[in-house]
């Protein structure tokens, strides 16, 4: 069992899935870079959580030491199976290529990098338009919405699945198997029914893509040869799947958080309002500010790192959020300036793990945010009703009501 | 001024191509190189901008 008790000592017994931590982690890392930047835990596994923007990004960097193998911020039963990060039928390469290291890294990455170019993203703008508009048009006469579950979680979900060429009409029952394998991981049994919901469907499509190819994402890859071999059937389903649970739970976080943040910020969604044209940098603050998503790494072999005793086989919790507000690297980083101007944030890793859906998450949240402002730009938090965040591997609110005039 | 993209460092974050377009280009892979020879003096700060937000510091001055 995992132990949940409250955390007296972050620096030796921290718990990301603590509930003081998933309300407001930012005062807790603001301390412990200041007295232990890179603290410990033995909750779930033998893992390190970076907190300082050089600590971060040097690890990502270091690839020879720290694989990519295991990235799940909660660890499954993988010490005995090495199936277990994502337990289900023939995923022996895991979900290349955020879960492996080069060479299988490298090829799978580029087989997927040109579906989320800047020219394809652009011509994804006008049906995540149309998708903000018509979620709109569902409330915006009502004077409340949860602006997590009725809007930032209807749009990425839709988005991806257009993209891979599965049906929109199941968003629900994605998002359903991406939060049971993402946030529920603790409770082995609803990450297991989640992780194999969404393999099995997985399965099903990829088999009929087999035999009916399309022009969308899952039939490019059953069908692309590398080297002149096609690409096994295990690395595209983990591939499919991969598409999928990075392109939900993320952007829909970052969607929500910065909603949350202009519902709390009077005079921040005023001035964006106003001033349109800030929304590139807005976009990229708010990412900053709010960086939903920690990634994990796996110690390759014993190694002292920072005065800390890396054995091999230890996580290491890659906390971009955190380096994203450390004073070392930006100037007052808990200060939310839409017109930031430097502003080298890692929201979407660093190294050769950058996030390849990275154009279009910009994206997204960028239209999702216009559509929202331009429909309803007036709105706060409702009061007295209860907002939820999810966290661990990724953070952002999962209720959250608001209301306008 | 001239500037250039280390290749190697380069990751696709492509925070370069959204600042500064007429400065430079990046492929389907992510790749950003720079499109002009001499990066024109009304530019300058556009380029330096650019060199701020690359977060692998993969953007190089190779003369002022």
């Amino acid at each position: 069992m995992v132990d949940t008790a409250p955390v007296t000592d972050w620096s030796t017994d921290f718990d990301v899935m603590d509930p003081e931590y998933l309300t407001d982690p930012f005062s807790i890392w603001d301390e412990l870079r200041q007295t232990c930047p890179i603290p410990h835990t033995d909750r779930r596994k033998s893992s390190w959580m970076p907190l300082r923007y050089e600590d971060v990004t040097a690890i990502a960097h270091d690839i020879e030491h720290f694989s990519s193998l295991k990235v799940a911020v909660i660890p499954g039963d993988e010490d005995e199976d090495p199936n277990a990060d994502f337990d289900g039928p023939n995923l022996e390469y895991g979900l290349p290529p955020i879960s492996a290291d080069p060479p299988l890294h490298t090829w799978t990455r580029r087989l997927l990098l040109p579906w989320f170019s800047h020219k394809r993203v652009d011509s994804y703008v006008p049906l995540t338009r149309e998708l903000c508009r018509s979620l709109l048009d569902g409330f915006a006469d009502k004077g409340h919405a949860d602006a997590a579950a009725d809007y930032a979680q209807q749009i990425p979900v839709r988005v991806i699945a257009r993209i891979l060429g599965v049906s929109t009409d199941l968003a629900d029952t994605f998002t359903g198997w991406v939060r049971d394998v993402l946030e529920f991981a603790d409770d082995a049994e609803r990450r297991q029914r989640g992780a194999e919901g969404l393999l099995y469907y997985f399965i099903e499509q990829l088999s009929y893509r087999k035999e009916n190819p399309g022009d969308d994402l899952l039939s490019e890859l059953l069908h692309t040869e590398v080297e002149g071999q096609p690409v096994d059937d295990g690395i595209v389903l983990g591939m499919a799947a991969l598409v999928l649970i990075a392109g939900v739970d993320t952007t829909w976080s970052a969607i929500g958080s910065s909603l949350w943040h202009l519902a709390t910020q009077a005079e921040d969604r005023k001035r964006l309002v106003d001033e349109p044209a800030l929304m590139p940098t807005a976009v990229e603050e708010l990412l900053r500010a709010y960086s939903p998503v920690t990634m994990a790494r796996e110690v390759t072999e014993d190694i002292d790192y920072a005065g800390c005793p890396l054995k091999k086989g230890d996580k290491v919790l890659m906390n971009f959020p955190a380096a994203n507000r450390d004073p070392e690297a930006f100037e007052h980083p808990e200060v939310v300036l839409l017109d930031r101007a430097h502003n080298r944030h890692v929201a979407f890793g660093s190294g050769i793990h950058r996030c390849a859906g990275s154009n279009l998450a910009r994206m997204e949240l960028s239209v999702a945010l216009e559509e929202w402002l331009a429909r309803v730009p007036e709105f706060s938090l409702a009061d007295g009703e209860e907002i939820t965040w999810a966290g661990g591997q990724v953070r952002g609110p999962r209720l959250l009501p608001v209301i306008f005039p | 001024m001239k500037i250039r993209v280390d290749p190697d460092k380069c990751q696709g974050h492509a925070r370069c191509y959204d600042l500064a377009r007429e400065l430079f280009d990046v492929d389907d892979y992510g790749q950003s190189s720079v499109i002009v020879d001499q990066v024109p003096a009304e530019l300058e700060d556009n380029a330096r901008l650019a060199i701020a937000n690359c977060p692998e510091y993969a953007i190089e001055i190779i003369s002022e």
